[in-house]
Order: structure tokens, then sequence, then C-alpha cells
């Protein structure tokens, strides 16, 4: 059989190392390959994502072979509707990713393997079907994370918030990993496969415990309040692709894990605790929104909006029906995919301004059109505004929550509003208005260059709005491009939660 | 084509602006014509419609596919009398918007792509027969207008485009989460399917502490609100004089000519059949806030010193009528004589609603047209320009005229029929709002006066050119269609007559 997910999770692997066996001045064939690993994975989960039978579901394409079978561990992969659109979402981003990066100046060769090495880590989360090779790669990711953050960084706050982000992952690892060796040993199967440990049967008691520690460990990643704030430190701390992926691909990996590991392994524990997910979520998304409304760095605007947006996807696991699962799969992709986007502009107006304070910019739309347009489309998608995906993935989130507590959808309706808010004001201080005299004339040094300074953007960029965009519309006016997948996973989700009744 | 024309009346402005972003940005003259030739294309669809649309039958020309299936949305799309006459306004005013805005000079081809995407969201609020399109077309035409506000507009425009945007989607929260619940409850978006079980639900199937009718009074309310703010109703008016006034003139046109009336067609097509019991309720209720906004937006529009912030206040007086007409249908009980009065009132709602779209679009167009000639706006500074722009100042008169209600004109039937229904079913507000209408004469002839007579000021004499052949074309149709509807109104009643018997 033809080893599909092998291939998405090792062919970045194999790409980022050799990538640093490159010689370091061939600059060309560094950044050439980087992009040809990033396009293969991405055409590798598109034959995935159509090649899976919906109507069949489950889990497919799935590869086993034993690698420590004393100890019950093995190389299991397989995808199903919850996991493939985001091993697409990887993909996607991962291309992005290199695109914008295209004109990266220091150490490129390091910079595009550990990206690789990156993309490698968040496939192979997705497609573990083992919950030992699921922490693996789930905590493959650190280094290179940490690395780049503090090698590639803005200068400023890099040290900072990528101790801080690394710190705060390693908490939330250690403590779901001890979790998941209390539900390894308490299964008492010797396994770490998942869908066995699926069926272990564990006590309810037993559940009610650990369900906490494991769900708030995984989900710490995706920026559960009020354990958030490592996030927006991080993801404005790193470089644009790494923002890209952190905030796109690597929130989901932590709220993938938190329903695949914790709500799949111990669903009574998530029935009896989805009241305190669901309270945390609903904080998210209105503290989030709120922060993000009074900030002044256009990059922690993104930040703290990821943080809000996060919370509809803690909030749709927390209803356990299908709507809202629906949509929480949903959310997760459409966010991905929106706050690439929205990190990929922010990182080209700061290539080409140095400033990432609102007050100080302005007028960029005469400048470089296309991240404005790019920048207005993601911020639709914030909004929830109907015709782009966030709304067709927030849509059924709020079914969901209106069908185990209506308070929640109401508060949680506030922060469409103030996403509405700080999204028009920023999109309008960022590119409308009169372009400072400050950016008008930055780098002049006697020629006239203020005019040149500010620069459209590359070609290369244009192709990664373009493409995230025109994702976002398609998906909001096409949502049949989607659901089928996602239900079909959902489907699972539900069998494994009404089985422990 | 045939079994899909109301897809192509929706989406053939989508697909022009799609077009219109290849044809290159330095050439305006192409890209206005472009967008004004296209324009005409769902206008003749329209026209189409109109010749085969069956009064005696209720929704027609349906198309049903699914959509959203895992909420059970569909795309469902079909006119009926009601809806048929609000999608050829939108048809025929947007042409004419993109005619007026011709003069438009900075970024022309953005200009006219979001106005083509915004003909594509009205019509879909008007063409929409599933409760989820509904709100995605509701929600999508705000979208190019605040754009329109936020660059072609006046000096204040970022702080009226932020706040229409805000009132807007701020009011729509509550419709959002009212049709979530709806959706949670019935299982189903499909109105058709929606008008049959909301009403009758008894029991309702989420964990929610109240009763079923106190439930259904919040929506209802919810509802009521979303709608309010676009009519807009008081005290949910404030973000429309800014917005108005700080709109282009062609966005001005649509924001009274159509968008208005979104917000009453909300009331017709959701919350009456919706939620009747609730309607009925509250009447009182409807109808207080009615004569106020007919009341207050007159006496506004009384205050003004802007010409075009009067224009403004006058679509709060004007549409006050509308939902007047909609609290006496609410109110009316299952006696001959009140079913009689309230199908009156509904006809004239739907009949104010064309006629005031014809009226307001002409007069901030007029307003336009000043403005362009003289830069300012300020009432004070115009007087006596009867003598210096003749064609112009018999223009505006008509218009006005139109908008005052004289008979003979499209306002008179439509604000008669209103206040004939509504008299026996509510007579108190009706008689408030008839002290309204006296003011509505009063700002209008103070309008003219200002502009018009009353001593020449020096000025502007010499300096001032009367309308121009494209300016004309604009108000021409507009004028014709306000004669023809008050000399003879029947060939649109009749059409909204059948629909609102058969409705209610």
């Amino acid at each position: 059989m033809f080893p599909l997910l092998s291939l998405i999770i090792f062919i970045p692997l194999l790409v980022g190392v050799i990538l640093l066996a490159l010689p370091e001045e061939r600059r060309g064939w560094i950044r050439g390959l980087a992009l040809v690993g990033a396009l293969l994975t991405l055409v590798f989960s598109l034959v995935a994502y159509f090649g899976y039978d919906v109507s069949a579901g489950g889990y497919q394409f799935q590869e086993r072979m034993p690698w420590l079978p004393a100890l019950g561990i093995g190389y299991h992969v397989g995808a199903d509707g919850i996991s493939l659109p985001l091993l697409l979402l990887g993909g996607l981003v991962a291309v992005s990713g290199v695109l914008v990066s295209w004109r990266v100046e220091d150490r490129p060769r390091e910079f595009f393997a550990f990206l690789m090495f990156l993309v490698a880590s968040v496939q192979g989360v997705f497609a573990s079907l083992d919950l030992f090779q699921l922490f693996f790669f789930f905590e493959l990711a650190v280094f290179p994370k940490y690395l780049m953050i503090v090698l590639w960084g803005s200068p400023k706050t890099r040290n900072y918030g990528g101790m801080k982000l690394t710190l705060y992952l390693f908490l939330g690892s250690v403590v779901s990993l001890v979790a998941a060796l209390a539900v390894y040993f308490g299964s008492g199967l010797h396994t770490f496969d998942l869908i066995e440990l699926q069926q272990a049967g564990l006590a309810k008691d037993f559940q009610y415990f650990w369900f906490p520690f494991l769900f708030i460990g995984f989900a710490l990643l995706s920026g559960i309040f009020p354990l958030h704030s490592w996030a927006p430190d991080g993801h404005v701390a790193a470089p644009t692709a790494i923002s890209m992926l952190l905030a796109g691909v690597e929130m989901k990996v932590g709220a993938f894990a938190a329903l695949r590991i914790a709500i799949e392994l111990l669903p009574e524990g998530a029935r009896q605790w989805a009241w305190l997910i669901l309270l945390l979520g609903t904080m998210n998304v209105v503290y989030g929104a709120l922060i993000a409304l009074v900030q002044k760095d256009f990059k922690y605007v993104i930040g703290f909006s990821s943080v809000s947006h996060m919370g509809l996807v803690l909030m749709g696991f927390a209803t356990l029906n299908a709507d809202g699962l629906l949509g929480a799969g949903m959310q997760m992709f459409s966010h991905g995919v929106m706050t690439a986007l929205f990190f990929a502009v922010v990182g080209m107006v700061y290539d080409r301004t140095h400033e990432r304070d609102i007050s100080r910019l302005g007028g960029l739309v005469q400048r470089m059109p296309w991240a404005a347009v790019g920048f207005i489309i993601g911020g639709l998608v914030s909004m929830g505004m109907p015709g782009f995906s966030g709304f067709v993935a927030e849509y059924p989130i709020f079914m969901g929550v209106w069908r185990v507590q209506p308070v929640a959808a109401v508060v949680a309706a506030l922060g469409i509003l103030i996403t509405s808010g700080y999204i028009l004001l920023v999109v309008r201080r960022v590119f409308f208005g009169e372009l400072p005299a400050a950016l008008e004339q930055s780098g002049g040094s006697g020629r006239k260059v203020g005019m040149q300074r500010i620069e459209d953007v590359s070609w290369m960029d244009k192709v990664v709005i373009g493409m995230l965009a025109l994702i976002m519309i398609g998906l909001g006016w096409f949502p049949a491009l989607m659901t089928p997948w996602v239900q079909s996973g959902v489907q699972a989700v539900l069998a494994v939660l009404g089985g422990g009744q | 084509m045939q079994n899909h024309l109301l897809t192509w009346i929706l989406f053939s402005p989508t697909v022009a602006a799609l077009v219109l972003l290849l044809l290159p940005k330095n050439r305006p003259a192409l890209l206005r014509w472009f967008a004004l030739l296209s324009s005409l294309v769902p206008l003749g669809l329209t026209l189409v419609v109109w010749a085969q649309f069956d009064g005696s039958a209720g929704f027609q020309f349906e198309e049903k596919v699914s959509w959203y299936a895992a909420l059970n949305a569909s795309y469902h799309l079909g006119v009926d009398g009601i809806s048929l006459p609000m999608v050829l306004l939108t048809t025929l005013l947007t042409p004419l918007a993109l005619l007026a805005s011709f003069n438009v000079e900075e970024r022309v081809q953005p200009y006219l792509f979001l106005f083509l995407l915004l003909e594509t969201g009205m019509l879909g609020v008007f063409l929409a027969l599933d409760l989820l399109l509904f709100f995605v077309f509701w929600e999508v035409g705000l979208v190019p207008m605040y754009f329109i506000i936020q660059q072609w507009g006046g000096k204040n425009r970022n702080y009226a485009s932020l706040k229409f945007m805000l009132f807007t989607i701020g009011g729509s929260l509550g419709l959002l989460l009212a049709t979530q619940l709806m959706g949670a409850a019935t299982g189903t978006f499909d109105l058709t399917e929606l008008y049959r079980i909301w009403p009758r639900l008894q029991t309702l199937n989420l964990p929610i502490g109240w009763s079923i009718g106190t439930v259904k009074a919040v929506a209802f309310w919810a509802f009521v609100v979303a709608f309010a703010v676009k009519v807009p109703v008081w005290p949910f008016h404030t973000w429309l004089p800014d917005a108005h006034t700080e709109a282009p003139t062609a966005g001005s046109m649509i924001l009274a000519g159509v968008l208005l009336k979104l917000g009453a067609y909300g009331f017709l097509r959701l919350v009456l059949p919706l939620y009747p019991a609730e309607a009925k309720q509250f009447a009182g209720w409807l109808a207080g806030l009615a004569a106020a906004a007919i009341v207050f937006g007159a006496l506004a529009a009384f205050g003004q010193r802007d010409f075009k912030r009067l224009v403004a206040y006058s679509s709060i007086n004007h549409m006050g009528f509308v939902v007047l007409a909609v609290a006496a249908a609410a109110k009316a009980s299952n006696s001959a004589a009140d079913a009689l009065s309230a199908n009156l009132a509904l006809n004239g709602a739907v009949m104010q609603m064309f006629s005031h779209g014809l009226s307001a679009a002409g007069m901030f167009f007029l307003v336009g047209v000043i403005y362009d000639r003289t830069h300012t706006r300020d009432l004070e500074e115009f007087g006596g320009l009867y003598a210096v722009l003749p064609v112009y100042g018999s223009v505006l008169m008509f218009t006005t005229m139109g908008a005052l209600g004289l008979p003979g004109l499209s306002g008179f039937v439509a604000e008669f029929l209103v206040l004939r229904g509504a008299w026996p079913l509510l007579m108190v507000a009706t008689a408030i709002s008839l002290i309204g209408l006296f003011f509505t004469g009063a700002y209008l002839l103070k309008a003219l006066y200002k502009v018009l007579q009353g001593p020449l000021n020096e000025r502007w004499v010499g300096k001032l050119k009367d309308m121009n052949r494209r300016e004309l074309v604009v108000i021409a149709p507009l004028m014709a269609l306000m004669l023809a509807l008050g000399v003879w109104p029947a060939w649109l009643l009749e059409m909204i007559n059948r629909a609102v018997a058969l409705w209610f």
C-alpha cells in the first residue's frame, strides 16, 4: 500500500535534514528545496483529503509497525475526518510559510530546515494513532520552535517570548504526559495504541480525576484561558513564517490532541467537566477579544484574536454534540488559514515599514493593496461575516452551545461585536487614512527613496494571500467542501461518547 | 436559464464585479460603462420575471438546492408579490446609482466593484426563502456599504462608517442568536417550513429555564431590534443621519432607496408570519415606536441646516409609516373589518417602501447635484436658485412633492393606504402620525424655500450650470415612476394586494 501519511510526515523531516547538509551559500537551492518539500507535503495531504472515502468514514490510510512491542509502542498512523482538514492546513501553511520567508537573509539554511522540522512535527501529531508516538511528535516541535523564536524573532522580545512560550508548553506537556501515563497504566492493556485504548472502558472515577489534567495540558497549547498569555507573547516574538505555523497550526495541535486524547479516551470525564471547558472557552472568546481591542501593537492584535477564536473551538468541544463538534472542526481549519494570512500580512507590513505600532502606521493600501485586501478578507472571516469560512464554522458551534447552555451562546456573541470593532479599527488605522510622513521618508539617505521605500508585496506574497483568501471565501459559500469530512469524524467521536453511557 | 432566473438575477452583478476586476483600471470610462451596462442585465431579467409572474399564486420561480446540509439549510430562492417589487426597486436603482457615480474620479474600479457586490447582497435578502441564507445576505451587504462610506465619503466618514457598521452588526447579534435558537429548536431553516412549525411550537428541546412564550417573546424582540436598526425606527436611528450625510451621493441613494427597505422587508417577511402572537401582543409598542419615528423624524428634519441631513431625517419620518402599518397588521383580529384594515395597511406599507425608494433616491441624488455645483449643503447659503437653475428647480420641486405625498404622485397613495388601514386599529398612534405628516410638509417646504425661493444669493449668479443630460437621465425614470404610481397605482398594487391577501 502507498504510505501516504508517512510521506506527509517524513518528507518535510527528510528535507530538513538534507537542507542542513547543503552548503550554506547555495541560497537558491536551499529555498527551492524547502519549497519542494512543502509543496509535496501539501500535494500528498490533498491526495489524502480527496482520496478519503467519506461514506465509509473511520480511520483510513492506516499504517502500523511494531516499534517497541515490549512496551506496547508502535508506529501507527491513520487519518479521519477530523485530522484530514488539519493535515491539509499543515500543508497549506507550510507552503505559505516558505513563500513569505523567501527573502530571509539570516542563516536561511537553518531557518528552512527548522521550519521543515516543525511541519513534520505537526503533521506527525495529526496522523498519530499511537499515544506514545503522538507525544514524540508533539515534543519534537519544541526545539525548532524555541530556536526559531530566539534566533530569528524580533530582537526586543524574542528571548522573553521564546522562553515564556517554551516553559508554558513544557508545563502543559508534562501535565498531559503524566495523565497519559496514568491512562496507559490504568487501562491495564499495556498498549499505547489509541484505537485499543478507546475500548479500555476506564472506571468513571478514574476518568473524572484525570480528564482535567489531560485536557488542560493539551488545551494549554491552544491558548485556553487563563493559561493563554504565552501565546500572544510567543507568537508576536516569532518570525513571520513561525507565527503563521504556531498560531495557524500549532494551536490546532493542542486542540486536536485535547479532542483525540482527552475527550475520546476519557469520555465520561469529558461529560463531567464539559461545563468548565465551556466556561473557560467563553472567557477566551470575550476576554481575548477585549484585550485585542486595546492593543497598540499591530501583531499583538492578531495574537490576542487567536486566543479569542480558539475559545470558540473549545466551546465547540465542550458541547459534546454533533453541531458543536462540527463547528469546532471547521473552526480549527478556518482559523488556521485566517490567522496564517493575518500573520503573513503583518510580516509583509513589518518588513517594509519596520513598524508595528498602529499609531505610526496608516495609508498602506496606497502602497500595498494586496496586503490590505488580504487583511480585510482575513478580518471579515474573523468577524464571522457570512460568505466567509468563519461564519460557517461559528454558526454550528453556537447552535451546539444553544443545546447545552444558552447563556454561553449569548455571552460569546458579544465577542463577535467586539471583534468587529477591533478589526475595523485596525484595518482603518493601518491601511487607510494618510500615509504617515515618517513612513513616506524613512530610509532616505539623500536619494529620494521615500517613494520607493514601501513597495508592493512580491508575487510570491500575492500567491499566499490569494490562495488563503480564496480558500476562506470558497469554504464560506460552499461549506460542503469540508463538512462531510468533519461530520464523519464527529460521528466517530459521538460514538465514543455515547459508548460510555 | 428559464428555471434559474432568480439565480441569474442574484449573481449577475457578482459576475460583472469579477469581470470588472479584470478590466484595465486606468480606463475609467470603460469601467463605468461596463458596470452600468452589466447592471441592466438583472433589471432586464427582473422585468422578465415580472412579465411571467402569476399574481394569484404564492412563491414563484422557486429554486432549492442543498447548501449547508449539516445544518439543514438550503439555497432556497423565490419571489412573491411583496419581494418582487423590492427586487425591481433594487435592480432599477443600482443602474441609476451607477450612472449618478460617473463623476466619481477616485479609484473607480474598487468603487464600482463594491457597488455591484452590494447589489447581490441586497437582492439576496429579498430573494432568500431560507432563514440562514437570509442572514447571510443580510450581513454580506454591510461590507461593501461600509467601504463605500469609509472610502468615498465626506469629512467625517470614519466615524460615520464605523457607527453604521457597529450599529447594524450589534443590532443583528440578537437576530443571529435568535436564528440559531430557531434552527436548534426546529432543525430546519427553510422559511416555508418555519412558517408552519415555529408559530405553533409548544415545547422547546433546549435547556432554557424559561417558558416557550417568554423565549418566543425575547426572540421576537431580537428580530424587531435587528430590523428596527435598519429601517430605522426611533430610538435606533442615530447611525442614519451620520451615514447618509457622509456617504457619497450614489451610496446615499442606495442606502435610502434599498438598504432601509431591507429592515422593513424583514418585518413583513419574518416578524409578522413567524411571530403572529407576539406581534399582536406588542403591537402597541411597535405603533408607539412608529409614531415616535414619524414625529421625531419630521421635527428633527425641520431643525436641520444641512440639506443632506434634512433628507436623511426625512427617511426616518417616511419609513415610520411602514412600521405603523406593520403594527396595525399585527394588531388586527380575525374579524372582517380588521382584516380589511390590515390588508390596506400592508398594501400601503409595501407601496410606501417602493415609493420612498424612488423619492428618497431622487432626493439624495438632487442634494448631490447641487452639492457638486456649490460644494456646500448649508441651506442658509442657497436661496433663489430657481432663477439660476430652472430645470433643477423644477425637478427638485417635483421630487419633493412626491416625497411630501402630493396627490397624483406615489407617496400619496401609499401614505393614504397606511393611514386608512391603521386608523381603525391604532387610532391614537395614527392620529399622532398625522401630526407628524403635517411636519413632513413643513420641513420639505422649508427645504424648497431655502434652496429655490427667497432672495437670490448673489454669489451663485453666473457660476452654476443647470443639470446636464446624464443627471436628467438619472432622475427621469424616478420621476416617471412616481407619477405613474400616483396616477395609476393599480399595476403595482394588484400584485402587492394578492400577495398580502394570501399571507395575512
